[in-house]
């Protein structure tokens, strides 16, 4: 690596695509760099599923060759971007970490790969996650797993892990992962970085592959808040493919970065750290809270009654959508096809074998959640709970502008720790699911490490399609806590560069 | 409702069955205790009266709109086949649905 890449890796997007606007830096010298970290290093995490070299130094050219023609540069010019591997890539493998998809080639992109193309970002490759976006500790994949940079015995949280992963050991600034019921929100509190789940129907859903789709959103996983504000400004707005995105215009989210928030009101869930949180985690959010007051915020109690029922409804209404979702995959159209006596033994076999425990077990309960005699018992009551979990927010929300909890009941756990316990691992998303279920925006942003220095995520919940506020908030609170943007010892020493 | 009684071994068959799953004996054995414990824990719903509550059933914005309804370019045989674990004649070639005598 040449003297000038020294460090280069620490940037920000931001502060990549000034050097690149400015002429300080080409595309291709951050792309290279980054590649030739991923190379030297991704061993020891297990961040990628796929690096598409070629791809990416190819684009990194063509923005390299934009700018020496005079063409106005994207948003995100020259900013490596790495993405979780259930969005289509066009040509690039897409394998959702599951045996079934081994080998797939999409015939089209992502609606949000589309779009980080048109800002000029360069997409390095695909990662990790728990097969089909479904797990809390990326320990579901079938591609191996992925170890947390700031401890590499401990998960990257789930289910997307290969992004957090990527981002925290700053191998790119910016990863695109998924959120269901936290999927970017708790790894990104595990491995120390910003993540957005935007409200449901803010970004469109075309080209990520459906694990739930009344849930799933694409959301940033970033280093710092204006980056995640920058990203979420790329990829919101509406997609004629997606009937579920919205039209409502995209506000300016970055110019939120800054603005003062005195007066703000900012919503404490009443009891959410009394019980089953880490020390770690309830320290760091007392300590967040005075932050917020020294800020000049106010401080209102408030109470979410309903939802202490949301693992419950959550389990049942996301398996019961998986299991319908994943009958696709079927071995006749695309991916792995084992063959057997007749159509159904060929089905029974492909699927015994191109799916991993954990997406068996949501494919059992969903179908039983959703056949004859369980349905009104389990689906359709799981969803009225969904009706009572919007309304606790609709009433908090008129008492407060932000809502804040923990993002996780504790910090990341050692890899193999909850394996046999599907139930203790669900209960991970205790603090994430509330919000999915109510279709509400929700950020996730570091807010203080335990006494072994593992991160802890600070939760921000807007009303739906409220993002600025939130960031608005985050950023004020980056800019107030040392905290922030602090890299692990793995991404400052490893590699040289 | 004790735990063994929530799901039986014949039910876990039956839900195999219809989610196209073929499972080993071990598979269901796990499967039986693994759904009676998450079962369990989702009970705690049966204790919450939702009566007159309408369900979510529409989560999508309601500034949402559908697309109009016109012809446009789609992806082309080739490309699609391309992916597939077996085509003939411009199709995907899939194992016999119908008997020959039939």
């Amino acid at each position: 690596m040449s003297e000038s890449s020294t460090g280069l890796h620490l940037l920000s997007a931001a502060e990549l695509r000034e050097r690149v606007v400015s002429g300080a830096l080409t595309a291709e010298a951050i792309t290279v760099n980054a590649l030739d970290r991923v190379a030297a290093l991704d061993a020891r995490v297990g961040a990628f599923l796929h690096v598409d070299r070629e791809g990416a130094l190819l684009q990194a050219r063509e923005v390299d060759k934009k700018r020496a023609a005079g063409v106005p540069l994207g948003l995100l010019a020259g900013v490596p971007v790495g993405l979780k591997d259930n969005l289509c890539t066009r040509g690039v493998p897409t394998t959702c970490a599951s045996r079934i998809l081994e080998g797939y080639l999409p015939p089209y992109d992502a609606d949000c790969v589309e779009r980080l193309r048109a800002a000029d970002a360069i997409a390095l490759g695909k990662l990790n996650l728990d097969e089909f976006a479904m797990g809390s500790s990326n320990e579901n994949s079938a591609f191996g797993v992925v170890r947390n940079p700031w401890d590499l015995e401990r998960t990257p949280g789930g289910s997307s892990g290969g992004a957090a992963a990527a981002t925290a050991a700053r191998f790119a600034p910016l990863t695109l992962g998924s959120d269901t019921g936290g999927s970017v929100r708790q790894p990104a509190a595990y491995c120390g970085v910003t993540a957005i789940k935007p409200t449901y129907g803010r970004v469109s859903r075309y080209g990520l592959v459906a694990f739930a789709s009344s849930l799933d959103q694409v959301g940033p996983i970033t280093t710092d808040v204006r980056d995640g504000a920058r990203l979420l400004a790329v990829l919101a707005g509406h997609d004629v493919r997606d009937a579920t995105s919205s039209l409502r215009p995209v506000a300016d989210y970055e110019a939120e970065c800054g603005k003062p928030v005195a007066a703000m009101r900012v919503g404490v869930v009443k009891g959410a750290v009394d019980e089953g949180c880490d020390a770690a985690v309830r320290e760091a959010f007392q300590a967040s809270l005075q932050t917020f007051k020294d800020l000049g915020c106010e401080l209102v109690d408030v109470e979410l009654p309903h939802a202490k029922y949301s693992v419950s409804a959550y389990y049942l209404v996301a398996a019961a959508e998986a299991s319908s979702n994943l009958a696709r995959f079927d071995g006749m159209r695309y991916g792995l096809r084992v063959t057997g006596a007749d159509l159904n033994a060929t089905y029974e076999a492909t699927r015994a074998r191109g799916f991993g425990p954990e997406v068996k077990r949501r494919i059992m309960l969903g179908t039983y959640a959703l056949s004859a005699g369980y349905y009104d018992a389990f689906y359709v009551k799981a969803q009225q709970v969904r009706t009572l979990i919007r309304r606790d927010y609709d009433q908090a929300f008129a008492r407060c502008d932000v809502l804040l909890t923990p993002t996780a009941p504790t910090v990341a756990f050692k890899l193999g720790e909850k394996v046999d316990d599907p139930l203790s691992m669900y209960l991970q998303d205790i603090f994430t699911l509330p919000p999915s279920l109510a279709g509400i925006p929700a950020l996730s942003t570091p807010c203080g490490q335990s006494l072994s220095g593992l991160p802890v995520g600070l939760q921000i919940c807007a009303p739906h399609f409220e993002e600025a506020r939130m960031i608005r908030l985050a950023h004020a609170f980056e800019a107030a806590v040392a905290w922030q943007r602090r890299a692990p010892a793995f991404a400052l020493a490893a590699g040289g560069a | 409702m004790d735990s063994s009684s929530r799901i039986t071994r014949d039910q876990v068959l039956h839900v195999a069955k219809l989610a196209r799953l073929s499972l080993s004996s071990d598979e269901v054995d796990r499967t039986q205790q693994q759904l009676a414990g998450i079962l369990d824990y989702v009970d705690s719903l049966s204790a919450l009266d939702v009566t007159g509550v309408e369900p979510y059933f529409r989560v999508a914005a309601p500034d949402g709109e559908l697309r109009r309804d016109v012809p446009v370019p789609s992806l082309s045989r080739e490309v699609v086949l391309g992916q597939a674990p077996a085509s003939a004649e411009g199709g995907f070639a899939v194992p016999q649905v119908m008997e020959d005598d039939g």
